[in-house]
């Protein structure tokens, strides 16, 4: 743990300074909660780590961590303990059923709810830790835009923004867009429309978020910026019944029609955001 | 609880039930079952009427400082889960020790009094109104948007600024507030210090800034206006059937939304 980059000069919370993103680093993010962030979180770990790929999920919802209860998981060491210095990073990475590494961030965390410098900086320290033994890390951020949040998406090379159809998710989803255009300049932002009715329909939604915010966000016709369509993940009662049990949906029911779109979006992600190796 | 003890192993008489029976009696207008019928019933009432007793605040009748707490805790959860903002907001009676100074301690218990009364009257029975502490009150408004917290505050500063108290026969004075306020952050688990400690900055704002004034910290809100939720969502009104029916959900194979929100 002393591969320490260079921690970030600016001691100020306040400002989302963005960072150099990390290599290899995918942020999931939606705005709105209860979206399905962590489902796709977890199952697109799952669907990449089938494809043989080393991954890791780390729980960057600091302040309501539930990645253990979607993964069944009650851990011993979690990533308070590594924050307080109880424990060693290697001690609280664990084996998810889905064949991949987890970090959970554990009860406790309240006080990492705001981000403070310590906070910051002992994420940063993490986050160096983890990216070079892993193909991906995937970090399955909280609801909402706090500092919190755009501090996880600022730390990875490229973020997906789940939404369901609805109104609410979409505005939500929009705002959020809006934040990760304006204070981390990105131009590609990932789009995953969870729960659709139809085939057809996320990219609809993508075309339409598209459109509001050229009209409303980008003002620089030199740096526009992209709001790329991955997949629709179908509503699917069977992502409930998996739910239900705890359990991954690529492992319960990997031929159901969520989990081949979750399997596509594998692929995908492993054709375009993973560098070459 | 343990399974349910049949009445006759409670003996009330075995019981030092005085002190309890003495303090229901002097601040609560409550009649106790008779102990005779049934001696649960009777112990039920007592220790209900003590626990509402633990949470009052004597003088002025709101909730005390305890029960504030549990309520704060309460809904710092209910934001985490559900995203519905909750405002807290801590008052100050400006210059209350020249009240005291000026007109006597009786004079300063009553200014409490009206002060209380008129904060409950200015809120929603839904909403938790308590004394802080001294000259210090608190109140949690759960689901209370951003929108509306402004209003709200100002409106408690404006209808206590105005309120006449009278201390003695032809004696009225006023009052004003200083009040601060923050919102619970939302999809956040936080905790109730951190909270009350963003409310307690914007009061001393309020208080340093010349009081009889209200100052909120607003979490960060990204606005969407109108137009862009137009743009968003216009083509809806054209009655795109495809776009209606995945938005109402009326589709027979799509799971419960609520069951997804256990998950994020």
């Amino acid at each position: 743990m002393t591969d320490v980059l260079n921690p970030p000069g600016s001691a100020d919370a306040k400002t989302s300074v963005p960072l150099k993103p990390l290599g290899k680093v995918l942020a999931v993010t939606s705005g709105k909660g209860g979206v399905g962030k962590t489902f796709v979180s977890a199952n697109l770990a799952a669907a990449l780590a089938k494809r043989g790929l080393r991954v890791l999920v780390l729980d960057a919802d600091l302040g309501l961590a539930n990645l253990d209860v979607v993964l069944n998981l009650y851990p011993k060491t979690t990533l308070h303990d590594v924050f307080t210095g109880k424990a060693k990073l290697e001690d609280a990475i664990i084996r998810a059923p889905g064949g991949f590494s987890v970090l959970l961030a554990g009860s406790g965390m309240v006080e990492y709810s705001r981000l403070t410098p310590e906070v910051r900086d002992d994420f940063l320290r993490i986050m160096n830790g983890l990216v070079p033994h892993y193909d991906i890390v995937i970090l399955d951020t909280g609801a909402g835009i706090s500092d919190v949040v755009l501090f996880a998406v600022s730390l990875a090379s490229e973020v997906i923004v789940v939404a369901t159809p609805e109104p609410t998710s979409l505005t939500d989803a929009y705002a959020t867009i809006k934040v990760l255009v304006g204070q981390q300049k990105r131009q590609t932002i990932r789009m995953v429309i969870n729960q659709t009715a139809r085939q057809g329909d996320g990219r609809a939604i993508t075309v339409q978020l598209q459109q509001v915010l050229d009209r409303f966000v980008t003002t620089d016709p030199a740096r526009p910026v992209k709001l790329v369509h991955m997949i629709d993940i179908p509503a699917d009662p069977a992502v409930r019944q998996a739910i239900m049990r705890r359990q991954l949906l690529m492992v319960a029911t990997p031929g159901c029609p969520a989990a081949m779109a979750v399997s596509q979006l594998a692929a995908k992600i492993e054709d375009t955001v993973i560098p070459r190796r | 609880m343990a399974a349910p003890t049949p009445s006759n192993l409670v003996d009330l008489q075995q019981l030092q039930l005085d002190d309890a029976r003495a303090l229901l009696g002097r601040e609560l207008t409550l009649t106790l079952p008779p102990p005779e019928e049934s001696s649960t019933a009777y112990l039920q009432s007592v220790i209900d009427g003590l626990c509402e007793l633990s949470l009052k605040d004597p003088l002025t009748g709101l909730s005390n400082r305890r029960h504030f707490r549990s309520v704060l805790d309460r809904s710092i959860d209910v934001v985490a889960r559900s995203g519905e903002p909750a405002l807290l907001l801590m008052l100050d009676i400006d210059h209350f020790k020249k009240v005291n100074d000026t007109y006597g301690h009786q004079a300063g218990d009553q200014v409490l009094q009206a002060v209380a009364q008129c904060l409950a009257k200015c809120v929603r029975p839904v909403d938790t109104v308590a004394r802080y502490g001294g000259e210090e009150f608190a109140v949690i408004l759960p689901n209370c948007l951003t929108a509306f917290g402004e209003t709200v505050a100002e409106r408690i500063r404006q209808t206590i600024q105005d309120m006449p108290i009278q201390i003695s026969p032809g004696v009225s004075i006023h009052v004003t507030v200083s009040v601060g306020g923050a919102y619970a952050p939302e999809w956040v688990r936080s905790t109730a210090a951190l909270w009350t400690e963003r409310a307690d900055v914007q009061l001393y704002r309020a208080k340093s800034e010349g009081r009889n004034r209200v100052f909120l910290d607003q979490q960060q809100e990204i606005y969407v206006s109108a137009e862009e939720k137009n743009l968003l969502f216009g083509h809806l009104a054209l009655g795109d059937p495809a776009w209606i029916e995945s938005v109402s959900g009326e589709v027979p194979s799509a799971p419960a939304h609520g069951s997804m929100h256990r998950v994020n």
